[in-house]
Formats: structure tokens, C-alpha cells, sequence
């Protein structure tokens, strides 16, 4: 079983490419999307992705907008925002709209990869304490 | 440079130049056409006034002239009519009308004689004992015989004495017969001698040869002009005046007025130097002359003075434009440099991040077994290492890149500017001890609050401490950071002891990326942050700096417009 099932979203193909070999060989499983509007169809596809790393800076539906309708759609779906410097405020906001974190771009493997172990766990969490509450309420109901 | 310089002071001399030509003919032309118009137009009708008042004069004097001789001419026709030949013939009876003459027109008549028609004088009442004395000859006598009336021009006579003759011809028992008076030359040069204006104008009279008849004050020669025209011209001339300027022989400019008198026989000359004549419009002339003169020469300095002061008003203020269109440059140079840099660094950050993920991956690929067996494993893990810190380089440098061109929203807020200079200097005192520096502030107090952002400023005087300290890290030094008001500006100034910014590099000290330390160590975006800042704020920075004596950065700040600071102040002692 990999660490995460993380869906990797960038409009740069090359980085997306990169990252998606350099993370597949730290067990991670990694799916990729180049716009926000693609993420969103993957997410749709793939119900098993824990972790979105989201880039900020992107052509058309933007980091911040594609954040805001993961959010919507999977709420318990952790996103990890990338940004550049110039958008470290998109970062922050993005953080208050709900993102797990943000790291600055080009970013350190090991950082990364901490982060989103940190945010598969509390998605697991999440989910755990989700299926545990259900459980509680279907024996109490049986009870 | 020099080539440059010269033309800018020959620019300015040649604008002082037409300044000063362009003052002084507007000036002076209205000046002096008013002028020459004013006195032309004065001197003529002056000239017609002293013409029109000797004129006057010598009409006047011609007719008293005229009436003297009528008027004795008169008193002996009077005699010659009331009384016989006979009468007259007996001296004593001769001698009693000469006596009562006398007393009538005093000294007037001489004497009196009776002349038969052969010339020989009959009878004589007077001084001279000419009794019996034969005229026959004289040349008065013969003039006296032809009309009935004559008065003779003067001469010397048997009596040798300057006189001359009124006669009145008579006839008795068919017989012609003359009475004579002779008129006394004094009493008849008074009548001219008196005609005394100025210190030059006298009056004389002449004959038709031109001889004179009065005795005149100067030596004349009447042969000359205008005397001969005079006497000339003067039958067709006979009641007129005539008014003559001549420069006589004497280099002097006369006035000559003659009328004729006794019908054309004699002629009254007048005669003044036009010096004299015309002395109070020479004064006048003097005057304004003198007056013009000053006025001139007041206008010269005025124009001179004028000129000067506006051409180096102009000087300064286009050196003050030449200085603005250089700030205003640097500004624009500072902002584009600034987009260009944010741009750059947005295109630049994204190839980083790929680069750097690539090597990432390299270095993944080389931990797998089959390549920890090369022998240049070493050589590789070296170069990634390089890449990878070569990118955090260029990650560094895009971020202060972008930091500098960013459109900060930093809040803005109240800032007392004290208590933030004394907050950077706490936070710079460990570094500076280990520079072996003392920082030293000087902080005028209760000044007023800004209305700045308060981190902007942090990194505007971090920035200049750290700078100095920089600076003074070899020997050491002092730094003066000090606080005033300076009208409504507050002024920050952070002076230190150091080695002094060469003259070359102090132009382009706020230029982005221009640094003077070693590769690595410095992005040469510092003091271009600084500058961004502070003019954004809608202040100023400058630096003075000499070789070895320290450098010195002056920062002005504005404070808050009045009315908002007034808002706040009553805000203040509301909360109080």
C-alpha cells in the first residue's frame, strides 16, 4: 500500500512530470492533472485521493478558485498548496479557505513529503473518526 | 563636461546679453523720441518767442526813434513856421528859442542856426562860435536845399564833434533860407544805447553806406554779412522787421534784428549772441540733459542689476528642473527596473523548480544499487549538491526580486518613529558589538506619529544600520542615528565613521543589483527596497558621503496631512 494516493496538479508539464517519479519512488501514488478543471475530473474519477498538491499559479481556473471547489466538493480531501513568492498571500489565504499548508516553490523533497504524510494522516483521521461516529450511531441504534 | 559648461555660460551671458539690450532699448527709445520730439518742438517755439519778443523790441524802439526825430524835426518846423526869417536872423532872439528849447527837451538841441541860400549861416545861438560859417559845401546842406524837410546822418562837421542836423527849409521874399538844429549825439545814442539785453544784446544804427550813426558797444564791421543784406534790401523792406541768425566771424552765432528807420535812411540793427539769447532754454536743455543722462544711466544699472538676478533665477531653476528630470528618470529607471525584475523573476522561478526536480530525480535514480558501484558516484552527488544549492541561490534572489517590485498591502498604521529607531537599534546591538560598533541615537523628542507601515520602515533603517555596519566591520566605528522635525517632513539620519562611498559609485547606490560586496554576500537590492519605499511613502532619500570621514544617509518621511492629524489628536484626548 503507498503512503498517499496524492493528485499532483501544476500547468508546468515538466515539473509534473519530474515530481510525479520522484514521489512514485517514495511510495507515494501519485495521479496528475495540468489545470484546476482536470483536477476536478480526476478527483471525480478517483475517489481514493487523500492529498492535492495544488500550484496557485495557474492559467485559467486558478489555485485559489480550484481549492475552493475541492473544498466544496470533498471536504475531507487535504490540499497542499505550492506557490511562488509573489503569492505567499494566495498561500495564506488559501490556508484560511481550508488548505492543509502551503510551501514555497521549488521546495524541499523531504518537506514535501512530510507534509503530505502529515495531511494523508489527518485525512485518514478524519475519515476514521468520520466511520467511527457512524459506528457508534448504528450500535447505539442497535442497542 | 567643460565643453558643456562653456556653452551654458555662454547660453546665459548671451540671455543676459539680450536682456539687457532688450531693457535698454524699450527704454531708451520712447525716452529719447519723447525727449528730442518735447525739446525740438520747445526749442522752435522758443526760438519763435525770443524772435517774436526782439521784434517787439526793436519795433518799439524803432518807433521812438522814428518819433524822436519826427518830434524834433516838429519843433523846428515850428519855428521855422511861427517866425520870420527876419526874427530868426537876430541871434538874441535866436539864442531865446534855443533857451526855451532847451528847457523844454533839455540838452536835446545844441544849437540853432540860420543859413542863407548861399550857405553862409546868418545867424547861430550855441556853445560853438560858428557864426559866419560857410556850408555851401557840406554835404548836408546841399541834401537840406533840395527838401523841404531834413535831418542829415551824423557826422563830424566844423565843430569836429559827432552830431547831426535837422533842417527845415523855408522860403522869405522869394529867397530860400535854412533854420538848423543840431541834435546832440549823446542824447540821441541814449535812445539805442539803452537797448541793452542779456549780456550781449545791444542795439546801433546805421546809415545807407553802413556807417554808424550810434555809437555801438562792439567793434563791428558792417561790410559784412548780415549787415550789407540789411542795408540792401532795405527799400523793399521798408516797415518790416527782419530777424537774421548768423554765425559771425567771431565763431559765435548771432541774432541780428534790423528795422529801417527815417523812411529807408537809417537802419536800427539788433544784435545778440543766440548763446545769450537763448540762455534759459540752454539751461532747460542742461537740465534735462542731466536728468536724461542719470535716468540713463539708472536705467543701464537697473537693466544690468535686473538682468543678472533674472538670468540666475533662470539658471537655478533650470538647474533645479535638470536635477528633477534626473530624480524623475531614476524613478522611472527604479519602476521599470522593478517590473522587469518581478517578471523575470516570475519566469524564472517556475524553470528553477524544474531544474531543481530534475537533479532531485537524478539523485533519486543514483541511490538505486546498480549506480553505487560507479567510481565517479562521488562526482555526481557533488554536482546535484551544486545544482541544488545554485537553485536555492536563484530562489533567494527571485524572492528579494520579487519583495522589492511587489505592490506591498502592508497596513497602514500610527508609527512613532522613536520608539521604532530604538526598537532596530536594540535588535542591531549584538551585530554591532561583534563590529566593535557603538551605535549612538539622538532622538528629538515628541515628535508626531506617521501615518506609514510599519514594517516598511523597519526594512528602510534595518536596512541602513546594517548597511553601516557592513561598512564598519573592519575597524569599527560609530554610528549616529538621529531624529527631527524638518517642516512638516520628519528627517531620519543614519551617519557613520567609516571608509566613505567613492563619488562613483554614490550615483548608482540605489540602482538595483549594484553592490560593492563579494559574490554571494550581497543582492545590491537593499538600498533600491529602501528607495522604493520611502518614495512610495512620498518621501526623500539621499546620501553624502566623503572618503574617509563616513557616509550619511538623510531619509525624509512626510508626516500626515493636517487635517487628518487633527482628527486623531482629538481623537486622542477623547480616549484620554
Amino acid at each position: 500500500m503507498p503512503l498517499a494516493n496524492v493528485l499532483l496538479v501544476d500547468d508546468e508539464v515538466p515539473f509534473v512530470e519530474t515530481m510525479t517519479k520522484r514521489l512514485t519512488k517514495r511510495d507515494l501514488r501519485i495521479t496528475s492533472a495540468f489545470n484546476g478543471q482536470e483536477a476536478l475530473d480526476k478527483l471525480e474519477e478517483d475517489r481514493s485521493v487523500e492529498v492535492v498538491i495544488l500550484d496557485v499559479k495557474m492559467p485559467g481556473m486558478d489555485g485559489n478558485e480550484t481549492l475552493r471547489e475541492i473544498k466544496r466538493r470533498y471536504p475531507l480531501v487535504e490540499v497542499i498548496m505550492l506557490t511562488g513568492h509573489a503569492t505567499v498571500e494566495s498561500g495564506i489565504e488559501g490556508m484560511k479557505m481550508g488548505a492543509f499548508d502551503y510551501l514555497m516553490k521549488p521546495c524541499e523533497m523531504d518537506q514535501l513529503i512530510s507534509k503530505v504524510k502529515e495531511a494523508a494522516a489527518k485525512k485518514r483521521q478524519h475519515e476514521d473518526k468520520i466511520i467511527e461516529a457512524r459506528m457508534k450511531e448504528i450500535t447505539s441504534r442497535r442497542a | 563636461m567643460d565643453k558643456s559648461k562653456r556653452e551654458h555660460r555662454d547660453y546665459y551671458h548671451s540671455l543676459t546679453r539680450n536682456m539687457l539690450l532688450t531693457v535698454i532699448i524699450v527704454s531708451f527709445t520712447p525716452m529719447i523720441l519723447v525727449g528730442g520730439i518735447i525739446l525740438y518742438q520747445f526749442q522752435a517755439s522758443y526760438h519763435e518767442k525770443v524772435h517774436a519778443h526782439l521784434e517787439e523790441l526793436v519795433q518799439k524802439h524803432k518807433q521812438n526813434i522814428d518819433s524822436f526825430l519826427q518830434e524834433k524835426l516838429g519843433d523846428i518846423r515850428f519855428l521855422a513856421d511861427n517866425f520870420t526869417f527876419e526874427e530868426l536872423r537876430d541871434e538874441t532872439c535866436l539864442t531865446d528859442k534855443l533857451e526855451s528849447l532847451q528847457k523844454e527837451f533839455g540838452l536835446v538841441f545844441v544849437d540853432l542856426g540860420v543859413i542863407s541860400e548861399n550857405g553862409i549861416q546868418i545867424a547861430y545861438a550855441g556853445p560853438f562860435k560858428l557864426g559866419k560859417a560857410l556850408y555851401s559845401q557840406a554835404d548836408w546842406f546841399q541834401k537840406a536845399m533840395k527838401s523841404k524837410y531834413f535831418i542829415s546822418d551824423v557826422f563830424l562837421g566844423l565843430r569836429g564833434l559827432p552830431h547831426f542836423i535837422v533842417a527845415v527849409r523855408d522860403d522869405w521874399m522869394g529867397e530860400k533860407w535854412i533854420l538848423r538844429a543840431t541834435i546832440d549825439f549823446v542824447a540821441f545814442n541814449s535812445l539805442v544805447e539803452n537797448i541793452r539785453i542779456g549780456e550781449t544784446g545791444f542795439a546801433f544804427i546805421l546809415n545807407k553806406e553802413g556807417k554808424f550813426q550810434t555809437k555801438p558797444l562792439l567793434d563791428i564791421v558792417t561790410t559784412r554779412k548780415p549787415y550789407i543784406d540789411f542795408l540792401s534790401d532795405r527799400n523793399t523792406t521798408k516797415d518790416e522787421i527782419h530777424v537774421v541768425e548768423r554765425t559771425a566771424a567771431s565763431g559765435h552765432k548771432n541774432i541780428y534784428v534790423a528795422a529801417s528807420l527815417k523812411n529807408g535812411d537809417w537802419l536800427l540793427v539788433y544784435q545778440q549772441r543766440a548763446s545769450d539769447a537763448f540762455s534759459d532754454f540752454r539751461r532747460t536743455l542742461r537740465v534735462a540733459l542731466i536728468i536724461m543722462l542719470l535716468g540713463g544711466l539708472g536705467i543701464i544699472t537697473m537693466a544690468f542689476i535686473l538682468s543678472k538676478r533674472m538670468v540666475n533665477r533662470i539658471a537655478r531653476a533650470d538647474r533645479e528642473k535638470q536635477m528633477m528630470n534626473k530624480q524623475v528618470v531614476e524613478t522611472g529607471k527604479l519602476a521599470s527596473v522593478g517590473e522587469l525584475a518581478a517578471g523575470i523573476a516570475h519566469e524564472i522561478n517556475n524553470p528553477v523548480a524544474i531544474m531543481v526536480e530534475e537533479a532531485g530525480w537524478i539523485e533519486d535514480i543514483l541511490e538505486d544499487e546498480e549506480f553505487q558501484e560507479s567510481e565517479n558516484l562521488n562526482e555526481f552527488t557533488r554536482a546535484l549538491e551544486q545544482i541544488r544549492t545554485q537553485g536555492r541561490r536563484c530562489k533567494e534572489i527571485t524572492h528579494k526580486l520579487l519583495h522589492f517590485a511587489r505592490k506591498t498591502d502592508s497596513r497602514i498604521q500610527e508609527v512613532q518613529i522613536n520608539d521604532l529607531i530604538e526598537e532596530l537599534v536594540e535588535l542591531s546591538s549584538q551585530k554591532a558589538k561583534y563590529s566593535n560598533v557603538t551605535i549612538n541615537t539622538v532622538l528629538q523628542k515628541e515628535l508626531p506619529p506617521l501615518q506609514v507601515s510599519e514594517t516598511e520602515v523597519q526594512q528602510v533603517f534595518l536596512n541602513l544600520i546594517n548597511n553601516a555596519l557592513d561598512a564598519m566591520e573592519k575597524k569599527g566605528g560609530v554610528i549616529d542615528v538621529t531624529t527631527l522635525m524638518e517642516g512638516d517632513h520628519i528627517a531620519v539620519q543614519v551617519a557613520d565613521n567609516g571608509p566613505g562611498i567613492p563619488e562613483a559609485n554614490l550615483a548608482r547606490i540605489f540602482d538595483p543589483f549594484f553592490t560593492t560586496k563579494p559574490v554571494g554576500k550581497g543582492t545590491g537590492l537593499g538600498l533600491s527596497i529602501c528607495y522604493g519605499i520611502i518614495k512610495k511613502m512620498g518621501g526623500e532619500i539621499d546620501v553624502h558621503s566623503v572618503m574617509g570621514v563616513g557616509t550619511t544617509f538623510r531619509v525624509l518621511i512626510p508626516l500626515p496631512k493636517q487635517d487628518e492629524s487633527q482628527e486623531e489628536s482629538v481623537e486622542e484626548t477623547d480616549t484620554n
